[in-house]
């Protein structure tokens, strides 16, 4: 593709300079040639020819940008077109069935908020602790970070609750009543992993000239990291921070594998609870469910854009 | 005895790479060496030894009467007393100008805050930034930058003032800002060492200039000798080049 666009770039720059023209069309004999001359064929053109038989490089974008308008909107057209309208209203957005489902959102709604803030706390000490090991000058706490940050983030979550849910009580004979901490430590455990790593990046980020600058002016090893790597740390690690907590938010949902009573369904149990209810709605609650997630996650991500701009202006304050 | 400055024999190696090989070097108080040389010749690693963000390999450095290759010294008690000005500023990103001066001054020397920035507000209009108190690093030309990283080392009330090319990341335009407020620190008597490509800047304010090629010390005397009539035809060499980019 490249290729072919690199080698039209010589005639195409040709046709670009006779599109200069207005005196060598006047004269277009001696002058006009000497640039086309390596061309032969092409080079005997006379500007109108070349012309209108390729398009500039502008207009050819202007062509494709039209063509990329008119598939979107025989796609937009396509889609609209095969949805079964009624099938939608009655088992995909079932008002009725929504409206069914009202009471049982706000305790669901704390709920995920609850298993996600949990295990986010949990996460946050740890991957501060491994974060912290990684950059340990003493090897072993490296090489134990290491592994545990690879064996983390390397199995699916759903084993990890799985495991704490079951194994552990096995292992170790160590019963937890509480769902809660059950579901905090195992989604903790995982996004430990990603936060270490991101706290990681972000302190090795923090340029070295700072530490220096701080060095030189008398301050310790750890007043400098509490001063002046820390905070920078904090606004380079901050977009990320926020994508985990999102990841966080939707990992709740495997709650659910733990066993829960119906004090403690999270949004996408009572989603899909109310997909066996009486009001019927087909799929309906699951789409109910999704909206809810965005409800959280949307405004994180505002929340974060809005920290980030406050992180950069607000010391200009 | 009563010398700022005291190295004795200096060696730094980085790995298999020997950058200082034996240097010697006294600053007395209130003297301001300028430190010329060709890059890679070691200027900016032995300045680096005299606060110790270089750990020396071998020999030693007295520091306002301290031994600093002394593993058992208080190594941020001496620095608070040697400012450091670097070539790429190196102000504090997340804080405005004013609390680039007062962070140390609050956090090391304890002082009160009111007291810090009365301190830094006096050395922000030394250098001419006053009314910069509130900006952002961000918001400042290099020029102000590294005037505002003057005003934060002096804000320590340093015995001793160390520049590493100071100008070296500036604009053409502001190198001369910079300068000025240099050579006033200079002719009010601070003790400075400074590495520079700037040659009539240390030809007029340097008391002595040193010259280092190789990573020692080539020729060392008084500013007008060692630039205007050197004696070591290295120095020379290098100084033709240096003032005159057309020579070769």
């Amino acid at each position: 593709m490249t290729d072919s666009r690199d080698s039209s770039g010589v005639p195409l720059g040709r046709a670009d300079t006779s599109g200069l023209r207005g005196a060598p069309d006047a004269d277009p004999s001696a002058t006009d040639r000497t640039p086309g001359t390596s061309g032969g064929a092409a080079g005997a053109g006379v500007s109108p020819v070349v012309r209108s038989r390729r398009l500039s490089p502008r207009r050819r974008a202007r062509l494709w940008r039209g063509v990329q308008y008119a598939i979107l909107l025989v796609a937009v057209v396509a889609v609209l077109s095969a949805v079964d309208r009624e099938t939608f209203t009655t088992s995909v957005f079932n008002l009725d069935a929504a409206r069914a489902m009202l009471p049982d959102l706000p305790g669901a709604f704390v709920n995920t908020l609850t298993y996600m803030l949990g295990a986010f706390a949990v996460g946050l000490v740890l991957g501060t602790v491994l974060a912290l090991m990684k950059l340990s000058s003493v090897a072993p706490y490296r090489a134990i970070a290491t592994v545990y940050i690879e064996f983390f983030r390397g199995i699916p979550a759903l084993l990890v609750v799985l495991g704490v849910a079951y194994g552990v009580p096995l292992a170790f004979d160590l019963r937890i009543d509480s769902l809660i901490i059950k579901i905090a430590i195992a989604l903790g455990l995982v996004s430990a992993a990603y936060i270490a790593e991101t706290l990681r990046a972000g302190i090795a980020a923090v340029p070295r000239g700072q530490i220096e600058a701080a060095r030189s002016l008398g301050m310790s090893h750890s007043r400098t990291m509490i001063t002046v790597v820390i905070p920078q740390a904090f606004r380079i690690v901050l977009p990320p921070m926020t994508n985990e907590i999102i990841l966080l938010t939707k990992d709740t949902s495997l709650v659910y594998l733990m066993g829960v009573t119906q004090a403690q369904f999270e949004l996408t149990k009572v989603g899909n609870n109310a997909l066996n209810s009486s009001a019927g709605g087909g799929m309906t609650g699951l789409v109910v469910a999704g909206l809810c997630y965005l409800v959280i996650t949307i405004p994180l991500g505002f929340v974060a854009r809005h920290l980030e701009r406050r992180g950069t202006k607000g010391a200009a304050a | 005895m009563n010398a700022v400055v005291e190295i004795t024999d200096l060696h730094k190696s980085f790995g298999p790479r020997e950058v200082l090989r034996g240097v010697d070097l006294t600053v007395a108080p209130g003297e301001v060496v300028c430190v010329i040389g060709p890059s890679g010749s070691g200027k900016s690693t032995l300045l680096r030894c005299v606060n110790q963000l270089e750990h020396a390999t071998a020999g030693s450095v007295r520091v306002l009467g301290t031994e600093i290759n002394d593993p058992d010294v208080d190594i941020d008690a001496v620095r608070q007393h040697v400012g450091m000005v670097f070539q790429s500023f190196n102000l504090f990103t997340h804080q405005t100008v004013l609390e680039n001066c007062t962070v140390a001054q609050r956090k090391v020397l304890r002082r009160s805050k009111a007291e810090a920035e009365k301190v830094a507000l006096e050395n922000l209009a030394r250098v001419g930034l006053a009314d910069r108190a509130g900006a952002t690093p961000s918001q400042l030309s290099g020029g102000q930058q590294q005037r505002v990283a003057i005003a934060r080392a002096l804000s320590m009330d340093p015995a001793l003032m160390l520049f590493d090319e100071p100008t070296s990341a500036l604009d053409p335009e502001l190198v001369g800002e910079v300068l000025a407020v240099m050579r006033e620190l200079a002719e009010g008597g601070m003790t400075m060492i400074v590495v520079t490509h700037e040659m009539a800047f240390a030809r007029d304010v340097a008391d002595r200039v040193v010259f280092m090629d190789g990573g020692t010390i080539l020729e060392e005397g008084p500013a007008d000798q060692v630039i205007g009539t050197p004696r070591e035809p290295r120095t020379r060499e290098f100084l033709d080049r240096v003032l005159d980019p057309t020579h070769r």
